[in-house]
């Protein structure tokens, strides 16, 4: 069964099992060689895993590509303010995200023996797994998965009779975008209201219930017992210097074959559209891309000829973000899609910081005129101007997701603004939205 | 200001336990930990704020205080960011500026402009800034949001539109009140403040003090609702009289009408809050003629009688002038001296320099028996975020310095009965005798009433001096831990109405050749001289943070 497709070019590793029912199992899992990165990890001194993820130079996949094994260094080396919390972000937010839902879905072991695995090199006694409220399949096979897991004596009090204890708890969310930020994640957690915390101080001093705390992205997790059984070395052997490893491209949008994608870092973002994916569709053209998900600036046609990497697409303009990668084709309406976009942060901004809970809805009430034909050329200046005051002056980087496509559409496809703004060909008057 | 690297060259290292950096070029040293809004402030440097409050827990969110601190990648919020040494802070950079300037714009997107039906007009933190550093003009077409008003209840009216989302009141009744009674609800623009169902606040001892933080007009009094412009209100620092707390409070009148009680900071008293109890009850110091009918407290401060009156043989009283009523007394009191027994009724609505010289008075002519009534609650009502502070049994503020003068407490928790007038003198200072029988003090050989009541018991007095009130007045309270501190004069007396202290200091200058104080100052050193428990303090020494009784000077403590 393929899941949904599969291509030649791709290197799977977290996402062999996709597709595969058996895998999901606990003894599926075992028989396709489960748990045994734990039990060696469990071999080692905590430190040592710590090192090993370090050499991987394995990165954050949650979007902003932190190394790993250094984010966990970051954690008390003794035990005098424990507990320690390992909290999972399963909370897949992002619009164009649908990565760790899978892996949710298909290798739900495979995260629980990476959480497993973290909790152990970071002393934490308490693993939780805060998964998205809308993952109603995913956090059903989760919490089996965890189930099983505490018969089997891999989770709880004796992991793999090492006499480590280690718990894991599933929490699901409540539907609320700004709790996959992981101070976010941490008050909705807690009880809280959903709403990123001040840093300092960071959550590897003070994290949930005040104690210190790691956050790790699904995908991040699910990479760590590959890199602990194959070694460093093996998982540099993928990607590039900087960004090492395999990594799932969620691909959306006007492709002919959209879907996850288990690729090497820096792989050729053309290639990946036109020979992965089968191409746009309908035999259209390419107009643009988001390539990491809707808070990153969007890339024209003509800038796509790109390595996906962390630094070759930052170098570019943009950021890979968590590999969402959206593809909008020559008939795509831009306005509207920076529109929506920004309704959406609007909509999620929770409201703390005035730039944000102002600017994101005054942008987007100022696109909702414009893309009625009510807009002028100033709007665009007052829009850039926005962005500019919305970005870096927040506790959160919400109001900065909301003002990259702004910016960079405006920047890219000021043609499209305009042209909203005058009379079509033909017609003596702008007739703004009144067109097709 | 120190300087760190003199110091170093001078070979005397700084104390571990303070930090230095610059603000706008200007050195500062402060102990580790402060954070750099609270440093610039000690050096005249001022960052603006909204949801900061130095009472409450700082969130970091109306980004209003944004300053840029050299070497960091983004501005630092000045609430939250405790000063490091050697940091070099920017609070006037064109960054910072220019940072302020888009917040503030982002403000104004929704916030109505009615500030001229908005009661926080003149006071507003928002129109501040936006006056200093805000645009001259809007850039925003869109349609304003509407929240519309909400009633939350007692004395709070909660205006959605004007709120700024800042959260300060949503803290207080969660830090200090305790009493989590305000929440955030929705998020993003649609964020609202808003209480559970109806629940609101009504009840809480201490939600007016929401009202006082509200940076805006979002929060409003009902009491206060459209009754003054602040700009024509005249503030006086004084002393609430409604427990013996000794909340330092500010009175606001209008054409000689008080307005609004509101807190004035003390962080040995009352912190930024003042409970609701005290805070509405202001009507009763009002002159007779003024005070609004069904005002809640029956207390008589203030009444109709507002000249020196003298009583004829026939009963009846006659207006005197002052000059011939002092001098008919003291010839009075005169007669009187060495062999008369002496009843004295103080106030613990008058400060310690008028009960002061009554005692001192009376002691003059013979042997002295001094009380004093006051109201009495069932309980005490205590902040549980500021332990120190309490709606206190005793509702009245001074009961504890008569008691350090000597009176003794009379009468129930109603503050009625305990009195007995006898036969020789009896004084009686600013208690209206309202609940005394008719015939009280006719025995007397002599009765003076210090005090504008007219009763039916006042009317027996010889004398009846119609003396200042608290509020008329300067003086000092002694609240319930022994702690002394000023009141000024908020209201004009009526033209012919006196300090007691002037009074009673004349009386005395005639009976002893002593000089009678010129000011209240003065007559405040002479209770110091008189009575031990007072012994060192002054005017000086109280400051405007107070000073405990008998306690050692602490020249300058209260700082300016």
């Amino acid at each position: 069964m393929a899941y949904p497709y599969r291509h030649d070019r791709e290197t799977r590793v977290l996402s062999a099992h996709f597709g595969d029912p058996a895998a999901r199992t606990l003894a599926g899992w075992r028989e396709r060689g489960g748990y045994e990165a734990l039990r060696s990890a469990l071999a080692m001194g905590p430190l040592d895993v710590v090192e090993v993820v370090k050499k991987s130079g394995l990165r954050g996949r949650g979007g902003a590509g932190f190394p790993t094994g250094l984010k966990w260094s970051f954690m008390p080396k003794d035990d005098a303010r424990q507990p320690h919390y390992l909290l999972i972000n399963a909370d897949e937010s992002e619009p164009g995200a649908f990565k760790d839902r899978e892996l949710c879905r298909w290798t739900p072991h495979q995260l629980i023996e990476g959480a497993l695995i973290g909790a152990y090199a970071m002393r934490a006694r308490h693993v939780y797994i805060y998964i998205r409220g809308e993952f109603f399949e995913p956090a059903q096979i989760i919490g089996r998965a965890i189930e099983d897991a505490y018969e089997a004596k891999i989770a709880g009090a004796d992991v793999l009779g090492s006499g480590v204890a280690i718990d894991v708890t599933l929490h699901l969310g409540a539907g609320a975008y700004i709790c996959g930020e992981e101070t976010g994640l941490m008050n909705s957690l807690e009880g809280r209201r959903g709403q990123p915390r001040i840093k300092p101080p960071f959550p590897a001093a003070v994290g949930a219930f005040g104690r210190p705390t790691t956050i790790n992205n699904v995908e991040t997790l699910c990479a760590v017992p590959h890199i602990i059984r194959n070694g460093a070395d093996w998982y540099r052997s993928f990607g590039t210097e900087k960004s090492p490893g395999t990594k799932l491209f969620n691909m959306s949008g006007h492709l002919v074959r959209r879907g996850n994608y288990e690729l090497p870092l820096g792989f050729n973002l053309l290639e990946l559209i036109n020979d992965v994916c089968g191409g746009i569709r309908d035999g259209r053209s390419l107009k643009a891309v988001i390539p990491g998900g809707s808070s990153v600036p969007i890339l024209a046609a003509e800038e796509c000829d790109i390595a996906l990497d962390y630094e070759s697409v930052a170098a570019a303009g943009s950021m890979l973000g968590t590999a969402s990668v959206i593809v909008m084709d020559d008939r795509t309406d831009i306005v509207k899609q920076v529109r929506r976009i920004v309704e959406f942060y609007a909509h999620e901004s929770c409201g703390q910081c005035t730039p944000c809970r102002e600017g994101t809805e005054w942008m987007a009430k100022i696109l909702r005129r414009i893309e009625r034909g009510n807009g002028s050329e100033a709007d665009l200046d007052i829009l850039l101007e926005l962005g500019r005051n919305m970005t870096g002056t927040t506790i959160c980087v919400l109001s900065d997701s909301a003002a990259a496509p702004v910016a960079s559409s405006i920047h890219k496809f000021r043609d499209e603004y305009i042209a909203r703004m005058r009379a079509p060909a033909g017609v003596p008057f702008p007739i703004g939205a009144l067109t097709g | 200001m120190s300087n760190p690297d003199a110091a170093k060259m001078a070979g005397a290292a700084p104390p571990m336990d303070t930090v230095s950096c610059t603000i706008n070029g200007v050195q500062v040293t402060v102990p580790k930990g402060t954070r750099l809004i609270e440093a610039a402030e000690q050096v005249g440097i001022g960052i603006p704020y909204y949801c900061y409050h130095p009472g409450l827990s700082a969130p970091a969110m109306c980004r209003m205080c944004l300053v840029e601190v050299a070497g960091a990648p983004k501005l630092a919020p000045a609430c939250v960011t405790e000063v490091a040494d050697g940091q070099v802070v920017l609070t006037e950079s064109d960054k910072a500026v220019e940072a302020r300037r888009g917040t503030l714009e982002f403000y104004l997107v929704n916030h109505p402009l009615d500030c001229p039906v908005c009661d926080k007009s003149g006071e507003c933190k928002l129109q501040d800034y936006v006056h200093a550093e805000g645009r001259p003009r809007g850039r925003s077409l869109e349609a304003k949001r509407v929240f519309g008003q909400d009633d939350f209840g007692g004395d709070i009216l909660y205006d959605g539109d004007r709120c700024i989302m800042c959260t300060r009141c949503v803290r207080f009744m969660r830090e200090v009140a305790q009493d989590d009674r305000l929440c955030v609800v929705q998020r993003g623009h649609r964020s609202v403040i808003d209480t559970f169902y109806d629940h609101g606040v009504e009840g809480s001892p201490w939600a007016g003090n929401i009202v006082d933080i509200c940076p805006v007009g979002a929060l409003l009094s009902k009491d206060f609702l459209h009754k003054a412009r602040v700009w024509d209100l005249d503030g006086t620092p004084s002393v609430c009289p409604n427990c013996s707390q000794g909340c330092n409070v500010r009175i606001d009148t209008r054409d000689n009408l008080i307005q609004r009680l509101r807190p004035r900071a003390n962080p040995d008293v009352n912190s930024y809050w003042m409970c609701d109890y005290g805070r509405y009850r202001y009507d009763w110091i009002h002159r007779g003629d003024t005070r609004v009918a069904g005002a809640p407290f029956d207390v008589t401060a203030a009444g109709d009688i507002e000249a020196p009156q003298l009583r004829g043989a026939n009963g009846s009283h006659e207006e005197v002038a002052w000059q011939a009523a002092v001098l008919a007394l003291v010839e009075r009191l005169e007669a009187a001296r060495g062999h008369a027994s002496v009843t004295v009724v103080g106030s613990a609505l008058h400060g310690n320099e008028d009960n002061g010289l009554l005692m001192h008075l009376a002691a003059q002519l013979g042997s002295v028996k001094a009380v004093y009534r006051s109201q009495r609650a069932a309980d005490e009502v205590v902040c549980p975020g500021f332990p120190r502070l309490a709606r206190r049994r005793d509702l009245t503020p001074n009961p504890q310095g008569l008691e350090a003068l000597g009176f003794e407490r009379a009468g129930d928790d109603e503050g009625r009965g305990g009195l007995a007038a006898g036969n020789g003198v009896l004084l009686v200072l600013g208690d209206a005798l309202a609940d005394a029988p008719a015939d009280f003090g006719r025995e007397a050989a002599l009765f003076v009433v210090f005090g504008r009541a007219d009763t039916a018991a006042a009317r027996n007095a010889h004398f009846i001096l119609p003396v200042s009130t608290f509020a008329e007045a300067e003086g000092t309270f002694t609240n319930h831990e022994g702690r002394v501190q000023r009141y000024w004069p908020a209201l004009e007396q009526p033209a012919r109405v006196r300090p007691a202290w002037q009074v009673l200091g004349v009386l005395l200058a005639g009976l002893n050749d002593e000089a009678a104080p010129a000011d209240a100052a003065s007559a405040f050193l002479r209770i110091a001289e008189l009575f031990d428990p007072f012994a060192g303090l002054s005017y000086a020494t109280i400051g405007t943070r107070g000073a405990l009784l008998n306690e050692p000077v602490r020249l300058g403590a209260g700082g300016s």
